[in-house]
């Protein structure tokens, strides 16, 4: 769903360049600075979210239930023990208000580059995005074998990585309106008030981990070649699949 | 490296160019996983002031002075009405407050950085024009509660007894502020418990002498017989028991930053 590897293109659009339709071709996929800022969120993110549950366990109060009945508590005394997140709430906070810098500035930086080089018109849902990320959700469980449309990103991908960049946009926003509000009490109260506002900081980090789970799952699947255009920028593409996305 | 505007390469040539770029990727992106490692161990390893790694401490006061730049003396955290404050407060934090204390003879201590000590009563404190409070009271835990504060100002306190400047004059935060010391210090009587203050927040309009709370006096566990209440820092600023009240140029000591918190704390 997320980085479906490339089944047959659709009939018409490999056939334009004969003669080079049976050898390897190289594509030029991912610019420099996109894969940059993409790696960079790595640790950030990490950082981020490990001095964030050092700073949750300290009033760890959310749980997911149904009915009255607790289903998951946010977290079990196993998960805080298992990673060393207990008593930590004053170095949590420390790192989390240093490396936060390093997310906006990463994340700004993202969208300022997409903005300008055109990237985004790749990354943006369109209106054909909703019948092809359905598409390829059906492609994914097996049940539609049809052919997907070409492109560098399909629109489950778009919707992914669209997604992501608001909730980070959302992160940042439900962060400052916990980290000062008073200050920004307008922003805080416009969230639903402090403790909507720390819910919501909360669940989208949540959002983050069941992102990173599907992301790693559908790189894994996409293989090598797919991995590989995240570090190097350029795609092999092989014989007679060669489209002119 | 390809030419982007040229044709793309193709079948060995293509081939060639990909090992080649895997080889340069992965060596680069290697390189920069060490160095991000290596700057990681530096960072956490770093000598620790005030009870996390230095370099953390610097982004905070840098954090603080953006704040502070940004007009944090004179915004208003949001208020609400007073019944919105339902039954006892919660208690968190019994530091300083182990004996009795008898609010008949209980003086406060006032101290400024070069004059001698004055001592006010509590009489002369609760004379002041009386004001009440609800806001957000907001734990550095996490938690938080609409509380209700009632007492005076701390910024009317300042000026009828002429204290926070170097001429004994009342503060005059705009129209003279070379004549503010830059800091407040308050303790508890044993000095057990103690936080600091920069003065923009300590005169703010929500910055409270509180003798009564949620409409009920004080009690032991939330402060009697004074207490302090800053709208505008995590609740462990908020004073309880306050004995003794020093202004003066230094930054002061502040219990808890001394244990790895912000020391500005400002919401």
């Amino acid at each position: 769903m997320i980085e479906s590897a490339r089944p047959p293109a659709v009939g018409g659009q490999s056939g334009a360049n004969v003669e080079e339709d049976d050898v390897n071709r190289l594509d030029k996929k991912h610019p420099r600075a996109i894969r940059w800022m993409h790696w960079i969120n790595v640790p950030v993110l990490t950082i981020m979210i490990w001095s964030g549950l050092l700073i949750y366990w300290a009033n760890d109060v959310y749980d997911l239930g149904l009915g009255g009945i607790t289903l998951v508590h946010f977290f079990p005394d196993w998960f805080y023990r298992g990673l060393g997140l207990e008593h930590g709430l004053a170095l949590g906070m420390a790192y989390h208000f240093t490396f936060m810098w390093f997310f906006a500035v990463n994340g700004l930086g993202y969208v300022l580059y997409t903005a300008v080089s055109g990237e985004w018109r790749h990354l943006l849902p369109n209106r054909r995005t909703p019948r092809e990320a359905w598409l390829v959700v059906l492609h994914d469980l097996r049940i539609y074998k049809g052919p997907l449309p070409q492109a560098k990103f399909n629109g489950a991908q778009r919707i992914a990585y669209t997604g992501v960049i608001l909730m980070g946009a959302g992160s940042l926003v439900t962060g400052l309106a916990i980290y000062k509000p008073a200050q920004l009490g307008w922003l805080t109260g416009l969230l639903g008030g402090y403790e909507w506002a720390r819910a919501e900081h909360f669940a989208l980090t949540i959002g983050y981990v069941l992102f990173f789970v599907v992301h790693i799952a559908q790189v894994v699947r996409a293989g090598w070649n797919n991995f590989r255009a995240m570090v190097t920028g350029y795609e092999l593409v092989p014989a007679k699949e060669a489209d002119h996305a | 490296m390809p030419d982007p505007k040229g044709p793309p390469p193709a079948g060995v040539t293509a081939e060639r160019q990909m090992r080649r770029l895997t080889r340069r990727g992965f060596i680069t992106g290697g390189a920069a996983a060490l160095a991000g490692l290596g700057a990681w161990r530096w960072l956490a390893t770093a000598t620790p002031e005030d009870g996390v790694p230095w370099p953390l401490r610097r982004v905070l006061r840098w954090n603080e002075s953006l704040a502070e730049s940004l007009g944090s003396p004179h915004g208003l955290a949001p208020t609400f009405p007073s019944n919105a404050a339902r039954g006892p407060a919660r208690t968190n934090g019994l530091i300083g407050l182990d004996n009795d204390v008898d609010s008949t003879r209980w003086r406060l201590r006032v101290q400024h950085e070069s004059r001698g000590e004055k001592t006010i009563r509590l009489q002369d404190v609760l004379a002041l024009p009386r004001h009440d409070l609800a806001t957000e009271f907001k734990c550095v835990e996490g938690w938080n509660e609409v509380m209700h504060f009632s007492g005076v100002r701390f910024v009317d306190f300042a000026t009828r007894f002429g204290l926070a400047t170097r001429s004994g004059r009342a503060p005059d935060p705009l129209g003279n502020p070379k004549d503010l010391y830059r800091y407040v210090y308050l303790a508890t009587p044993d000095e057990d418990y103690y936080v600091g203050l920069d003065m923009a927040s300590a005169l703010h309009p929500q910055t409270l002498l509180c003798d009564a709370m949620n409409g009920h006096p004080l009690s032991r566990q939330h402060g009697a017989p004074l207490r302090l209440y800053l709208a505008v820092k995590y609740g462990y600023k908020s004073l309880k028991r306050i004995g003794i009240i020093r202004f003066q140029d230094q930054r002061p000591a502040d219990y808890w930053a001394a244990r790895g918190y912000d020391w500005y704390a400002g919401l």
